[in-house]
């Protein structure tokens, strides 16, 4: 069984000087940056911080008695860390988490200024943990700094190629610095995503894995987007079942690697329009748990908070709790009332995240009204080209009004002509467009919105301004 | 009543070079074909699978070193048969990864040598330790004819260049093209086009998407076949343009 290990030495430890100082300086910057309204001021905080006090990351893991949690991958992260905060906190812990939307490393410092007291001391760490979403390309670079208690690896995904370079080269990066770690972290990995679960080779503390046991959620025909082929020993992977993309049950077809039986799984999924359910199966028991967020990669997130829960030896019960009041996360899948009309704002960044949003889109009823945002941005990735590895066609026949936006706009058009979805309205603007598809729905309608990570930020800003829902850098896991 | 006429592609290891949605061509292909009335037959070709004994028409995409590797000695077992009908003017469509395998050789940084099945005169050498990997939009006017304008992204280490016998597919406006230091982009021999516009780039450069079938259907019906009129795809049409306007305004301008 997982121990708590306490982390006394760093209890009533006083905040150095020049640090103390940074957290200041990044708490004034960050208040004002705010006030102007610039991006949020997420980011920059912990820029300033950051460069006044450079080793403010490592300082992280002292600041919470029960040690950090990083969580990473392609696809979930947020969600994920949203989950498992939730979790610990129903847990009687307190957290330190970085603000959505701000995962590199800028925002771990962030987080630190954000949980500096008034006068800029580290947080006190009695009863606290760090639970930290770190992009998958910096997770390398971020894992020996702040020696974390647990690492949470998702999946891997292709997404942005013209920022991280190729995904072999990330994968590699993740086992390097496993490798090299020391410390050695709790791992908690998926199962069922050969690139993630290879990592246990290389685990030098304990291993809690998480996977899907249900193959009739599987996939009946393979999707075009998978990331995983060729096994370390040069042979290929092999499926019995298969649920996004590479990831499902896979062996290798010449040497003995095969999926693990997962610590944490989940039985029995039903997948509803706005939820799922499914039998939560733990080393402490097992039970029924409806989450109130839609597609089995919510399942897959869930199991990723569960599977960290076991890691952090927290109950059962506040699992439970936790999961199935869950609400979502920052722009995934957040829903407002808009003129009378049901808005739900689903991120889509990369292929397999795009395809599982078809998925779910394509669960939700045959008379879709749709409002599809496409931006180009450094965010984003510059590079458009990934939309043409989605399966598009899936929702061919099942789309009543389709307006398109961003500015890619006409990309996006193009890409899902091709895939037999003609939109009825082009704009770039994503003001106009919002506007257009609103009215294009009817009053008690429901109008799905599907955009990439900027077009998410500037859609949920018009749509928080309208509902006055709060800003994003309010908006707290 | 006329016979409907029809054209066979293959496409190269489908599910290992398509690392840059390279599977956007065959779907432009196939969209294209259909309103052509063009019969398309497509034969998916993965590694260790016979080759057709026929083809009009041949795509690769690109693949990450790893998959590049692996399907080198493949290819190479082939390059016959694709020699032959390169030879008998059929059209290809090599990109990036593919693009470099189509050519002579690629030197990795070790030194050591993939061999390419060289239908392309040009070689590729990985770049010095430090190099940055050539990336961004692509604006480029291309030297074959009925071609014009094209628009991509490309994103590749190595640099290509062209040998005495190798004619530039395109001429960089915006873009890193061949390897940066000239403005070649791309190689053309008879009817097979290599590129490193990925973007895919046959649905937004429609004139390029023609060549390719017209070039099919020759192939298989002689050299006297022509296109039927039809209207290009508003769609794409758009596409391009803003695609065009995209690289212009943030692309890098030719050295
Ligand atoms: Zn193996």
């Amino acid at each position: 069984m997982l121990l708590l290990l306490s982390r006394q030495a760093a209890a009533g430890r006083p905040t150095p000087p020049r640090q103390r100082l940074a957290l200041l300086a990044g708490r004034a910057v960050g208040a004002a940056s705010r006030r102007l309204g610039r991006g949020g001021g997420t980011a920059v905080p912990g820029l300033v911080a950051g460069r006044i006090a450079p080793h403010l990351v490592e300082a992280l893991g002292r600041a919470s008695e029960h040690g950090a949690v990083l969580v990473t991958g392609t696809n979930g992260k947020t969600t994920t860390a949203h989950l498992l905060t939730a979790i610990a906190r129903a847990g009687g812990l307190q957290v330190i988490a970085n603000p959505s939307g701000s995962n590199l490393e800028r925002g771990v410092v962030g987080a630190l200024v954000d949980a500096a007291g008034q006068l800029g001391g580290l947080p006190q760490p009695d009863g606290s943990v760090a639970i930290l979403e770190v992009d998958e390309a910096a997770a390398a670079a971020v894992l020996p700094r702040v020696h974390p208690r647990a690492v949470v690896v998702l999946n891997l995904f292709r997404d942005q190629l013209d920022r991280y370079g190729e995904v072999d080269s990330i994968a590699q990066g993740w086992w390097h610095a496993l490798e090299a770690d020391g410390g050695g972290p709790t791992l908690v990995l998926n199962a069922d995503d050969p690139s993630v679960a290879q990592l246990a080779e290389v685990a030098r503390g304990d291993v809690v894995t998480f996977g899907v046991d249900d193959r009739g959620a599987a996939l009946r025909a393979a999707e075009h987007a998978a990331d995983a082929r060729f096994c370390l020993c040069g042979g290929t992977f092999e499926y019995d079942a298969r649920f996004i993309g590479h990831v499902g049950h896979w062996h290798c077809s010449s040497c003995a690697r095969a999926r693990p039986a997962p610590t944490v799984s989940a039985r029995h999924i039903r997948l509803e329009e706005s939820g799922a359910r499914f039998e939560l199966v733990t080393p402490r028991g097992s039970l029924e748990l409806r989450l109130p967020l839609a597609g089995l990669y919510s399942v897959y997130n869930a199991l990723a908070a569960a599977a960290g829960a076991v890691a952090l030896d927290l109950r059962v019960e506040a699992v439970t709790r936790a999961l199935t009041d869950a609400g979502p996360a920052f722009g995934r899948q957040e829903r407002f009332t808009v003129g009378g009309r049901e808005v739900r704002l689903l991120l889509a960044k990369n292929p397999a995240g795009l395809n599982e949003v078809i998925r779910t889109l394509a669960a939700s009823g045959p008379e879709l009204h749709l409002l599809w945002l496409l931006n180009d941005g450094i965010q984003d990735g510059r590079d458009v080209s990934w939309i043409y590895d989605a399966d598009i066609e899936v929702l061919a026949g099942r789309v009543r009004e389709l307006t398109v936006g961003g500015d890619r706009a006409s990309d996006l058009a193009l890409r899902l002509h091709l895939g037999g979805l003609d939109a009825s309205s082009t704009r770039p603007g994503i003001r106009d467009a919002l506007d257009e598809a609103l009215e294009a729905t009817s009053e008690g309608g429901q109008l799905d919105i599907v955009a990439t990570y900027t077009a998410m930020l500037d859609v949920r800003s018009l749509l928080a301004a309208r509902t006055g829902r709060d800003a994003y850098w309010e908006a707290r896991a | 009543m006329t016979l409907e006429r029809a054209i066979r592609a293959v496409v190269l290891y489908p599910h290992i070079m398509d690392v840059y949605a390279d599977r956007g061509n065959l779907i432009a292909l196939r969209a294209r074909c259909r309103a052509l009335g063009v019969a398309l037959e497509v034969a998916n070709v993965g590694l260790g699978d016979p080759l057709p004994t026929e083809a009009d028409l041949v795509l690769i995409g690109g693949g990450q070193d790893a998959e590049q590797r692996r399907v080198a000695p493949d290819l190479f077992e082939r390059r016959d048969t694709l020699h032959r009908w390169v030879e008998e003017g059929a059209g290809v469509l090599a990109i990036c990864g593919g693009y470099q395998l189509f050519g002579q050789a690629y030197r990795t940084g070790a030194g050591d040598e993939l061999p390419g099945i060289g239908v392309f005169d040009v070689t590729t050498v990985a770049p010095p330790l430090g190099w940055e990997r050539c990336i961004g939009d692509v604006l480029a006017d291309s030297l074959v004819e009925g071609v014009g304008e094209v628009v991509g992204f490309e994103n590749h280490g190595g640099r290509t260049y062209l040998g005495p016998r190798a004619r530039p597919f395109a001429l960089v406006r915006f873009g890193h093209g061949n390897n940066g230091d000239d403005p070649s982009e791309g190689a053309v021999y008879r009817e097979a086009i290599g590129t490193y516009l990925h973007g895919p780039v046959l649905p937004k450069n429609p004139a390029l998407l023609d060549r390719l079938i017209l070039a099919a259907l020759r192939h298989r019906y002689g050299p006297d076949e022509s296109l039927p009129e039809v209207p290009g795809d508003e769609w794409a049409v758009r596409a391009h343009a803003s695609a065009a306007e995209v690289a212009r305004s943030r692309g890098r301008p030719r050295t």
